[in-house]
C-alpha cells in the first residue's frame, strides 16, 4: 500500500560553478561582484533532493511536492525556467537576498515560518528535504534549524537513499566517515533529510512538465512574499579570495617512462 | 570572560575518543590560552570513563553523557546529550569536531539553547589583532572559493571544526574524574542498524591516506585507437591504489556516466566525487589523471598539499596555477609504467 507523503524541498539558487567569483563588500555586508547578473542554477545537492522527492511522489500516489526557494524573484524566475522542465512541483518562492553571506539562522526562520503556513500541508506526513550543504554558504545547518523549529527530531544528513516501507517506516542511508553509509530505520514521518547526491540521474527536460509547472510558477512568483534576513550578531572580519600560490611547471617533452620515473620518485618522497 | 566547552564523542568501540574529537580538544586548549577562558570537555560515549583517560592530562573539567543509548549516532538521542552537556557547562563558546555525528545535531541544539552556529571552521583566533577576547573563526564560502573570518557577539556560539585542521591531542593516559550528566531521552523513533561500505566492492576512500588519486572522465573516453578501454583503465587505477594505498577521488562526470549508459569504472560511486558536488579531502599529495582541472573539480583540491596532474590538454585548468606540475601526456602508458615501477620496487 502506498503512503501519502507531503514532501517540501528547500533549495536555494547558486552561481553557475563555472563562473568566476569575486567578493565585494557593500553597505549590507559582503557579496559577490555582479552577483545579480551571474548565471544561476539550482543548488546541486538540493537538486538531488528534488529529483529524489519527485521519484518518491511518483511511487506514492496522493503525495505532493513543494519546492521552497528563497532568492531574488528575477533570479528565481530565470532558474525555474530550467528546473520546471525536470519534475512536477508546486513552487513556493520567497523574495529575499541571494548568496552565501546572510546568516543561516535567519534563513531557517523564514523557511520554517513559510512551511508552517503552507496551505494543505499535513505536517504528520512531512518529509523535509534539501541538500546537506549549499554551494554558497556551505554550512550544512539550515535544514537542521528548520527541522528543529518545526519540532522534527528525526533528522538525517548526507542522505544517499531512502526506502519507504509499506507500514510507513523507512530506511535511510547516510554518509559517514571513511566512505561508509550508516543505515537507520525510522518509524515514519515527519523527518528531515539532507541529501548528498542520491542515486538518481538528472531527469531529462520534459516540455510538457515544464508547461504545466509554469502555469503555477508565474503566479506564485508574482505573489512571493518578501523576506528580510537579520544578521543575528554575525560579523565578517574579512572576506577574500585565496591567494594563488602555485607556479605550475608544464612538462610537454618527457616520454611516459620519464614521467613515470619522476612520479614514482615524487610519490616516495616525504 | 568566555567559557569554552569542547564536545567529543567515542568511536565505534564506545570507549575511545575519535581522532577528530582529540583535534577539537587541541583547538580548545589553544583557544583557552589565547583568550584566557575556562575549559570544559564534554564526552558522549557508551563508556565515558574509559574514553576520558586520553584527555585526563588536559586539566579541564570533564563532563559526560554515558550509556547504551549513545552507542548509536542518531539525532534525537545525540541532540539530547549535547543539550544536556551544554546546559551543565553553561559555556559561551562550544567547539566540536565536524564529524557526521555532531554535524547532524549541533545546529538543532544551538537553536534549542538560543544560540548560533558556524561550521567548517579551519582556524580559530582573535578576530582582530590587538583585541584580547573577540574570537574570530575562519571558514570557506562558495565551496572553498572564498575565505572569510567571521565573528559573533551572540552566545552561546557553536563552532564545528573541520577535520585535519588541528593536531590530535596526545597526553598521558590516566584515569580521570568525570562528572556524569543525566539526560532525559525523548521517544526514540530511529534505530541505527549498521553500516554499509559501497556496494561496488573494495573500499577506495581512505581519508588518512598520504595521497589522493583522482580519475577524470577521460579514462572512459575513446583513446587514440578509436576504442574505449574502460576495463584497462579500471585495472590501472586499482593497481595504483593497491600499490600506494592512495584514496580514490573522481569527477562528477565520470561517476554520472553509470546512470547515462556510458562505459563506467565499476568501483566508483558518488562518494568518490571530489569538488563542487563532492568532498574536499585533506591529503599531503594529489595526482589528477584525465581530468580537465576546471573550477568545479579544483574546489575540492583546496586542502591538497602537493598537486600534480596528467592531462593531454596543454591548456587545461591545471596549467593555470592550480597544480604544481602538469604532465602533458597520455595517462594510460604513464600509469602503466608507474605501476610497473612501483611493483618492481616492492621486489
Amino acid at each position: 500500500m502506498a503512503n501519502v507523503l507531503h514532501i517540501v524541498v528547500c533549495a536555494g539558487i547558486v552561481p553557475d560553478p563555472l563562473q568566476t567569483l569575486e567578493p565585494v563588500t557593500g553597505p549590507a555586508g559582503p557579496g559577490l561582484k555582479n552577483e545579480m547578473v551571474l548565471p544561476a542554477v539550482l543548488d546541486p545537492w538540493a537538486a538531488s533532493a528534488l529529483y529524489e522527492a519527485a521519484a518518491l511522489v511518483a511511487k506514492n500516489p496522493g503525495s505532493k511536492l513543494w519546492l521552497l526557494s528563497l532568492g531574488p524573484k528575477a533570479k528565481l524566475q530565470q532558474v525555474m525556467m530550467t528546473v520546471a522542465q525536470k519534475v512536477a512541483f508546486e513552487l513556493v518562492p520567497i523574495d529575499g537576498p541571494i548568496g552565501g553571506f546572510p546568516d543561516a539562522h535567519s534563513t531557517a526562520a523564514v523557511l520554517a515560518e513559510t512551511i508552517a503556513a503552507l496551505p494543505g500541508l499535513d505536517r504528520d506526513k512531512l518529509l523535509l528535504f534539501g541538500g546537506w550543504e549549499s554551494a554558497t554558504r556551505g554550512a550544512g545547518v539550515t535544514l537542521q534549524l528548520v527541522g528543529e523549529r518545526l519540532g522534527i527530531t528525526d533528522q538525517f544528513q548526507g542522505v544517499d537513499q531512502i526506502d519507504i516501507r509499506e507500514d510507513g517506516s523507512f530506511e535511510v542511508l547516510e554518509r559517514v566517515e571513511g566512505g561508509k553509509h550508516q543505515l537507520s530505520v525510522c518509524a515514519g514521518t515527519p523527518a528531515v533529510l539532507g541529501w548528498a547526491t542520491g542515486n538518481l540521474a538528472e531527469p531529462r527536460n520534459n516540455p510538457q512538465v515544464g508547461m504545466a509547472n509554469m502555469r503555477t510558477i508565474m503566479p506564485a512568483l508574482a505573489k512571493a512574499k518578501a523576506a528580510k534576513l537579520e544578521a543575528n550578531g554575525l560579523r565578517y572580519v574579512s572576506v577574500a579570495l585565496p591567494k594563488q600560490q602555485r607556479e605550475t611547471r608544464v612538462v610537454k617533452d618527457m616520454s611516459p617512462d620519464e614521467i613515470a620515473a619522476e612520479l614514482v620518485a615524487w610519490i616516495g618522497a616525504e | 570572560m568566555e567559557s569554552i566547552l569542547v564536545l567529543t564523542h567515542a568511536d565505534d568501540s564506545g570507549s575511545a575518543l575519535t581522532k577528530a574529537s582529540l583535534e577539537a580538544v587541541t583547538a580548545g586548549k589553544e583557544l583557552v590560552a589565547q583568550i584566557k577562558a575556562s575549559l570544559t570537555i564534554g564526552i558522549v560515549a557508551v563508556d565515558a570513563a574509559a574514553a576520558a583517560q586520553a584527555i585526563a592530562s588536559t586539566g579541564a573539567r570533564l563532563i559526560a553523557v554515558s550509556g547504551e543509548a549513545f552507542a548509536q549516532a542518531r539525532y534525537a538521542s545525540d541532540a539530547a546529550a549535547v543539550e544536556a552537556l551544554q546546559r551543565a557547562a553553561g559555556a559561551t563558546i562550544v567547539l566540536a569536531p565536524g564529524s557526521s555525528r555532531f554535524t547532524r545535531v549541533a545546529a538543532g541544539v544551538a537553536h534549542r539553547l538560543g544560540g548560533f552556529i558556524d561550521t567548517h571552521i579551519t582556524a580559530l583566533g582573535l578576530a582582530e589583532s590587538g583585541s584580547s577576547d573577540s574570537v574570530g573563526a575562519t571558514r570557506w564560502f562558495y565551496r572553498q572559493r572564498i575565505e572569510a573570518v567571521v565573528s559573533r557577539d551572540t552566545r552561546p556560539w557553536f563552532l564545528l571544526l573541520d577535520a585535519g585542521t588541528h593536531a590530535a591531542f596526545a597526553g598521558a593516559s590516566s584515569s580521570a574524574q568525570v562528572e556524569q550528566i543525566a539526560v532525559e531521552l525523548p521517544t526514540l523513533r530511529t534505530t541505527v542498524s549498521g553500516f554499509r561500505a559501497p556496494e561496488q566492492g573494495q573500499q577506495t576512500i581512505r581519508p588518512d591516506a598520504k595521497m589522493l588519486f583522482v580519475a577524470g572522465a577521460g579514462w572512459t573516453k575513446k583513446q587514440a585507437d578509436g576504442q574505449v578501454h574502460a576495463a584497462e583503465a579500471g585495472k590501472l587505477i586499482l593497481g595504483f591504489l593497491h600499490a600506494t594505498s592512495s584514496s580514490l577521488g573522481s569527477s562528477k562526470s565520470l561517476v554520472d556516466q553509470g546512470g547515462e549508459g556510458e562505459p563506467v569504472l565499476p568501483f566508483l560511486t558518488h562518494m568518490n566525487q571530489i569538488g563542487q558536488t563532492g568532498s574536499t579531502p585533506r591529503h599531503a599529495k594529489g595526482l589528477s589523471t584525465c581530468c580537465h582541472g576546471e573550477e568545479p573539480h579544483v574546489v575540492g583540491w583546496r586542502f591538497i598539499g602537493d598537486r600534480r596532474a596528467i592531462s593531454l590538454d596543454p591548456n587545461c585548468g591545471w596549467t593555470r596555477g592550480k597544480a604544481d606540475v602538469v604532465y602533458v601526456a597520455d595517462a594510460f602508458p604513464v600509469m602503466a609504467k608507474v605501476n610497473a615501477l612501483l611493483e618492481a620496487a616492492k621486489g
